[in-house]
């Protein structure tokens, strides 16, 4: 008999079936990952398995947990099953933990909820330090009495996972438990996961989009497509004779080639010269400012006609805010030149004529459209800015023209982005950047919201603008095989300062400092080869 | 995905407001009230065709005349009458336009100063067929001073509601889009502000010059701007942090385009949700003005003056209820518009945002 069973499970929303027919078995020690792109019924198949699912969301067919029927069980016995028999890990370890209570209270209370006796305190305190201490972390004696704010995007997933432990459980469902991390985060916390299983006897099910983490940490594998599993199989099978089209899509996905060729003695667009984007701290009822986070110190990088310069860190290197100030979006110190003209101190309103010249693409392609305007409206906003004596007409043309190059359909323009697919918003995102004609684009993570299929478009879509206009792009993102097909140069980033830099081809080939050399390994290996320490929420000079 | 023609897609609501239609429709008491509250003041918007002491239209000697729009000498209508503005609730002008021609009063032929002629009795005096709620200590009829008096409460409301939304909305964009040291002081400038005590002032107000609509309109604005400034300055805190407010900013938009196109609409939700129970906050509190004396000069058509007679004649009941049913009336009305409103603009009874 399986940990789990699974047999023709279909999750409907009233009328609309999001997950249909779906079998599975996983047995104590073997992972099973369960893979498939956003809105594939992933998820909604795993929160069925402690009948989790949201309201109005209905289950049917069979499921086992060690033979019982969890559809059909009582409340009671469900609860027990719940935290007891079966932990469960989520994507976003700070809206998972409660924001007001002491991580070593949140996981003593998953511990007391379980047990029939009533530990004593003290004795409640040292379980909860051995699971933390089991769950790797760091200084877990003294910092029981810290609260989820004081601690990092791993360490709150460390505290998730003692959670989760702590009546040990048969079977860990771990759902997309690392996407909100960085890379060598997510190379530990990876690990993590296989040492407890293997110690433990676990059942692991592990949900996640990301292939590279399926070769490294699965057995086996069931591939999801629109609420059915189209492909089952062990790993190294499954990798090298994938059988359904969908499969072999999803592993043709990987991101190819390199960036297009540079042009013959390319010309600067953009240079900064010593720049540093300072945050002031402020306290007390005056606020005055006690110190400063340096977000970005002393960095100097050019970035010509038609090349692609990688800005490559983890969250909290500063990446972002340099993006910001070479767009005079953020206050800087230091000297930026676009095209000879100092634009660091220049007053906004002349700054806003040459905003044209200068463009930037975010990440999160819902967040970036208005939702209360039109396509059309939207991408044609910059036109109203800068080139007023066009007619509504031409206007119309110019965008039109845009959203063509991008590869949106005509009938786009009287829709709302909300009508869109997520690579379809950034298809919007990038049109209304592009029909300004500008000659510098920011990119930050325009790719890391998106599924791997359609980065890879997304990627080949820049790539073409970028040969046939010449463009300079500033490419900012801690996803290391994305960079290496756009990138010309590559500027390593780290707690605000510069680590690394140099051409591409050299800095993967040859990195010479172990921080390139572990994001490189955590990027295509999934290894945590150095034991690197994240900076935490909090430091201030 | 239904893809309509451009123009037809034009000049109709966006799907979210048309799905907000759709709650405000569903939420059937609001709805009905809506459409009362929108009868009523109709109605009293044209009160002087409906309560007034001169008649609609006058036929004399073979002319038609109009009262109601143009003042006519009194010796007009006989030799024997003074060259002065015509009486027409005079017997004797009435005996004589009757004679030579005919006229059409209004359905209440008093108007809100119309004292009130052969009572019989001592004036407050009780309903009856002439006068339908009574009328009050002077002798006025109470059906016409309630009409007048609900168009003029109604629209100071409204007077009073759209200017303090128009500059708390103004106040709060500023405090919120450039925060900083303007949110700073801004918002100490409020404290002190909404901490003078707005009666006393205008107590001492009253005593120097005498409050007309507008006066007072003007010095209750100075105080009630306030109402919607937290929430319209937490919206605009929160939506220059947003991606495409930073993107519009990156393409160059001016602040103030910024504002209106992409953070205003946000805003919006809020003060829209709050005007009705804005709009009956200010009827409230100009009744209760009226109510204490302090209010529009005296004479004018008052649901707080008529109030404040019920409670000086608690022998005339009529009074007192005819008031309270009025503003209680109106007042249900707006708090029930309010509700629909609410439920229609709350993002989790209308889906997407």
């Amino acid at each position: 008999m399986s940990l789990i069973e699974v047999e023709n499970l279909t999750v409907a929303f009233g009328e609309r079936r999001v997950v249909e027919d779906v079998s599975f078995t996983l047995d104590r020690g073997e992972t099973l990952a369960l893979v498939g792109e956003s809105g594939s019924g992933k998820s909604l198949t795993a929160l069925s398995l402690l009948r989790l699912l949201p309201p109005g969301a209905v289950a049917t067919g069979q499921i086992r947990i060690d033979g019982r029927d969890v559809l059909g069980m009582p409340e009671r016995e469900l609860r027990n099953l719940r935290g007891g028999k079966a932990g469960m890990i989520f994507q976003e370890p700070m809206t998972s933990l409660n924001p007001l209570h002491r991580i070593g209270r949140q996981v003593a209370e998953a511990v007391s909820l379980h047990t029939k006796a009533t530990l004593p305190r003290d004795a409640l305190r040292r379980r909860a330090m051995t699971l933390l201490e089991q769950a790797g972390f760091p200084d877990a004696t003294h910092r029981l009495d810290a609260f989820p704010h004081q601690l990092s995007g791993g360490q709150r997933q460390r505290v998730m996972i003692a959670i989760a432990l702590a009546n040990d459980p048969a079977l860990l469902i771990a759902d997309e438990p690392t996407t909100a991390l960085d890379v060598t985060i997510e190379a530990q916390i990876l690990a993590l996961l296989d040492a407890q299983k293997a110690a433990r006897g676990l059942g692991l099910l592990l949900i996640t989009h990301d292939l590279g983490i399926v070769q490294q940490h699965a057995d086996r594998v069931a591939v999801m497509k629109a609420g059915r599993i189209v492909e089952t199989g062990e790993v190294g099978q499954l990798f090298a004779r994938p059988q359904h089209p969908y499969t072999r899509m999803l592993l043709a996905a990987e991101p190819k080639g390199g960036p297009p060729p540079l042009p013959l003695n390319p010309a600067p667009v953009i240079a900064a010269e010593s720049v540093g984007v300072h945050f002031a701290i402020r306290r007390g009822v005056l606020r005055r400012a006690q110190g400063h986070v340096r977000a970005v110190d002393d960095v100097s990088l050019v970035v010509r006609q038609g090349e692609t310069v990688g800005l490559v860190g983890e969250s909290g290197s500063g990446k972002t805010s340099m993006g910001f100030a070479m767009l005079g979006l953020e206050h800087a110190e230091g000297r930026i030149l676009f095209e000879g003209q100092d634009i660091a101190h220049l007053p906004e309103r002349r700054l806003r004529a040459m905003r044209a010249d200068m463009q930037i693409v975010f990440q999160d392609p819902f967040g970036s459209l208005s939702p209360r305007m039109t396509v059309e409206e939207i991408v044609a906003e910059g036109l109203r800015v800068h080139e007023r004596g066009l007619t509504a007409a031409q206007r119309h043309a110019k965008v039109a023209a845009a959203l063509a190059e991008v590869g949106l359909p005509e009938n786009a323009l009287e829709r709302y982005p909300h009508e869109f697919s997520g690579g379809q918003r950034q298809r919007i995102a990038i049109a209304r950047a592009m029909v300004l004609e500008p000659r510098f684009v920011v990119l930050d993570e325009p790719t890391s919201a998106l599924d791997r299929s359609v980065q890879t478009q997304i990627v080949d879509l820049l790539r073409r603008l970028q040969a046939d206009h010449g463009l300079a792009y500033l490419f900012i993102s801690h996803d290391l095989r994305i960079v290496r097909a756009l990138a010309h140069r590559i500027i390593v980033l780290r707690r605000g300062r510069v680590v690394e830099e140099g051409p591409a081809e050299e800095i993967f080939e040859n990195p010479q400092q172990d921080y390139t050399r572990a994001l490189i390994a955590a990027a295509f290996e999934g290894k945590a080869v150095l034991d690197v320490d994240e900076p935490g929420p909090s430091f201030v000079e | 995905m239904t893809t309509a023609p451009l123009a037809a897609r034009r000049g109709r609501l966006s799907p979210l407001n048309r799905r907000r239609l759709v709650a405000f429709r569903a939420h059937r008491r609001g709805f009905y009230s809506l459409w009362i509250f929108l009868g009523l003041f109709g109605i009293s918007l044209f009160a002087g065709f409906v309560a007034n002491d001169r008649p609609l239209v006058v036929r004399f000697e073979g002319k038609t005349l109009f009262p109601i729009f143009t003042d006519y000498s009194e010796d007009r209508f006989g030799p024997d009458f003074m060259p002065t503005e015509a009486d027409y609730t005079d017997p004797d002008v009435a005996k004589a336009i009757r004679a030579h021609g005919w006229m059409i009063w209004p359905l209440i032929p008093f108007s809100y100063d119309t004292t009130v002629d052969n009572l019989g009795r001592a004036a407050p005096s009780p309903p009856s067929w002439r006068n339908w709620l009574g009328t009050d200590d002077q002798a006025r009829d109470v059906l016409a001073r309630v009409i007048y008096g609900f168009r003029i409460s109604v629209l100071f409301g409204f007077t009073l509601t759209a200017l303090a939304s128009a500059i708390g909305v103004l106040a709060g964009a500023v405090q919120g889009y450039y925060g900083g040291l303007t949110d700073l002081f801004f918002q100490r400038f409020i404290e002190i502000w909404s901490g003078l005590p707005d009666l006393f002032m205008l107590i001492i107000l009253s005593s120097i010059i005498a409050p007309s609509f507008w006066v007072l309109l003007l010095f209750l604005l100075l105080f009630n701007w306030m109402n919607l400034t937290g929430v319209v300055r937490a919206e605009f805190l929160r939506g220059r942090t947003l991606d495409y407010v930073r993107a519009a900013r990156a393409l160059g938009v001016g602040d103030f385009a910024v504002m209106r196109r992409h953070i205003l609409p946000n805003a919006l939700v809020a003060t829209l949700t709050f005007l009705p129970f804005t709009l009956s906050g200010s009827v409230t509190i100009l009744a209760s003005l009226d109510f204490l004396g302090f209010g529009l000069p005296p004479g004018s058509p008052s649901l707080g003056e008529l109030i404040s007679q019920g409670r000086n004649n608690l022998q005339a009941p009529w009074l007192g209820l005819a008031a309270f049913g009025v503003l209680g009336g109106t007042l249900i009305l707006l708090i029930f518009i309010g509700e629909a409103v609410r439920d229609a603009f709350n993002p989790r009874k209308t889906g997407f945002r």
